[in-house]
């Protein structure tokens, strides 16, 4: 029997030729990241237990995002301690406020995640290095100090669901279309414990920003990863790029998989997930919803070309009265780049409010929290209850062509209705 | 071993947000974490939770971030165990890795019952309802790493 991708990259890592689905193993990782949040307790562990350790520092990737630039006291002890660990054990792959951005993005962009390699990261939305053919996952931080520690990682190997989405896609639909509808499609756990595989005309004429918003919500329907063939565009991608050397591994034609989904592209719409749960699948043109606030950002949608589509759709317009929108690079690099490109005056005119980088209001923390009962339309990743604010709140997920369009009308907003 | 105590009943897909905010995730401390335990689901639940109580919930528990505060918090309450239909993937690792024990059954179950559970055994009892459910034993594996202290002693000990 033959090998899925995520079998065959934990099999090269755990120096096996094969493995099966259900086996625990243990994996050599290539790289592990932690961000502020998820670091602190990582490096308290490791102080305590593995002192006498020298750490695996050329694996050790740390990102500070969550809240920084400092929200408080506390994040910025708690952003400190980041700064601090990487001075005591001379770790270089550490990314300041400004020089870095939302870890994922700059995992990507630094040419940490590649094609075959196995990464692991204590943030749940580690999985969208999938979009480049390696299997990353979300890990926590106690095991993230181990993996620091000693450079490995116990795993089970998935089963494999195998997507096939085919056909072309309409105006204004994105990557992230197709996510929240397999995802309202199979539910919030339809992929638990699962890796993901992705195939067809339509994943394969993607550009690789939107593959990157699939993989990154694969644990939005509890996957484990959410794994895309790597092909040139990923090769291209990484010229110049890419740290050391890396292999594309592909599944065997007799390879088994536990589900295969087939959907046809050309009747997927632009989608919003209503609240609370990602699974609320509805198309955005059938969603009449006043909302206050609109934000555009994270490691979900806050690439470059997001930012285009976003400013495609605002551009000489201006933004309702009553709403404000919030545009959060995912990456001091977007942001150079939007600025290169004018978008930042797209942005202004229509009376958008620009940041730097941060993860900020996606998981509720600061820098566009919303009080009880606003309601906000947002490229994230996220609609649970208080998510991002208020128990009181909500917020509708969708594409940055429908974020951006609702601004404009005040109300959920089906661009091609514009 | 076995554990008696009170259930707190919840639904399906209980996410990391609902079970610690993070707005809360300045700290790494089971108390301090403790102290905003599902705050804005349940916000009786922090102040009426006894040390020994269960979580006893349906499919998808501890869904969302990777965030190692959820389990965290939970030990920091007090909670002696998690019975769900099914766990989200990186809360059941981090679950394991810290010691909070998580069982993967279906029994019935209302607020406020009294449940054992019988880990040598893998049973557990719904005693006011008078219900009873096994479970299976943890891979092998994961009972190694249990028996060696958890995954930083059995980290310790590979590195010699």
């Amino acid at each position: 029997m033959g090998q899925t991708i995520a079998q065959k990259i934990l099999g090269k890592h755990a120096g096996k030729d094969v493995v099966k689905v259900g086996d625990t193993i243990e994996a050599k990782i290539d790289y592990v990241m932690v961000n502020d949040v998820t670091g602190l307790p990582a490096f308290e562990v490791y102080d305590e237990h593995f002192s006498g350790t020298v750490p695996k520092t050329e694996k050790i990737v740390l990102i500070p995002d969550h809240y920084v630039p400092n929200k408080d006291v506390k994040s910025a002890e708690q952003a400190k301690a980041m700064r601090v660990f990487a001075k005591k054990y001379n770790i270089k792959n550490y990314y300041e406020v400004g020089r870095g951005g939302v870890c994922h993005q700059v995992m990507i962009e630094q040419g940490f995640a590649a094609p075959g390699r196995l990464v692991v990261g204590a943030d749940s939305h580690t999985c969208s290095y999938g979009a480049l053919g390696a299997l990353s996952t979300g890990i926590g931080s106690t095991e993230a100090a181990c993996a620091m520690a000693t450079g490995e990682l116990w795993f089970k190997v998935p089963e494999t669901q195998k997507s096939i989405v085919e056909g072309k896609l309409g105006p204004y639909v994105m990557g992230k279309d197709i996510i929240l509808h397999v995802i309202g499609d199979i539910g919030v756990e339809g992929s638990l414990y699962r890796s993901m595989e992705w195939y067809g005309s339509t994943i394969t004429e993607l550009p690789l920003a939107d593959r990157i918003s699939i993989s990154n919500m694969a644990i939005e329907c509890g996957g484990k990863a959410g794994i895309i063939p790597a092909d040139a565009k990923v090769d291209d991608y990484l010229k110049g790029r890419v740290r050391g050397t890396y292999e594309k591994v592909y599944a065997d034609p007799d390879a088994e998989y536990c589900d295969t989904f087939n959907y046809d592209a050309t009747t997927i719409v632009p989608t919003v997930a209503e609240p609370f749960l990602p699974e609320n699948a509805k198309a955005a043109r059938d969603c009449d919803v006043k909302i206050d606030q609109a934000y555009l950002g994270s490691c979900t949608n806050g690439r470059i070309e997001d930012m285009r589509a976003a400013a495609q759709i605002l551009k000489g317009k201006t933004i309702d009265d009553d709403v404000r929108m919030i545009v959060v690079p995912a990456s001091t690099d977007v942001q150079r780049r939007m600025i290169e490109e004018g978008l930042y005056k797209i942005f202004m005119d229509a009376g958008a409010f620009l940041s730097g980088p941060t993860c900020g209001a996606c998981l509720g923390g600061y820098m566009g929290i919303l009080g009880k009962d606003e309601v906000c339309v947002s490229t994230t990743n996220r609609n649970f209850i208080g998510r991002m604010g208020d128990k009181e709140s909500k917020t509708y997920l969708a594409n940055p062509y429908v974020v951006a369009a609702s601004a404009l009308t005040g109300r959920i907003t089906d661009p091609n209705e514009l | 071993m076995k554990i008696e105590g009170k259930a707190w009943k919840f639904g399906d897909n209980v996410d990391t947000d609902q079970i610690i905010p993070a707005k809360y995730l300045i700290t790494g401390d089971l108390k301090e974490l403790a102290a905003h335990a599902f705050e804005n689901v349940r916000p009786e639940f922090v102040d009426e939770v006894k040390k020994g109580d269960m979580i006893v919930a349906e499919n998808n528990f501890g869904c969302g971030s990777s965030r190692e505060h959820a389990p965290r918090a939970l030990i920091g309450a007090g909670i002696s165990c998690v019975i769900a239909k099914s766990f989200a993937r990186i809360f059941y690792r981090n679950s394991i890795n810290i010691g909070l024990p998580l069982i993967e059954t279906d029994i019935p179950c209302e607020e406020g019952d009294i449940f054992e559970v019988d880990f040598d055994e893998g049973i557990v009892k719904n005693k006011t309802k008078g219900a009873t459910a096994s479970f299976p034993p943890m891979p092998e594996f994961l009972r190694e790493m249990s028996k060696a202290g958890g995954l930083v002693e059995y980290s310790k000990r590979k590195l010699g």
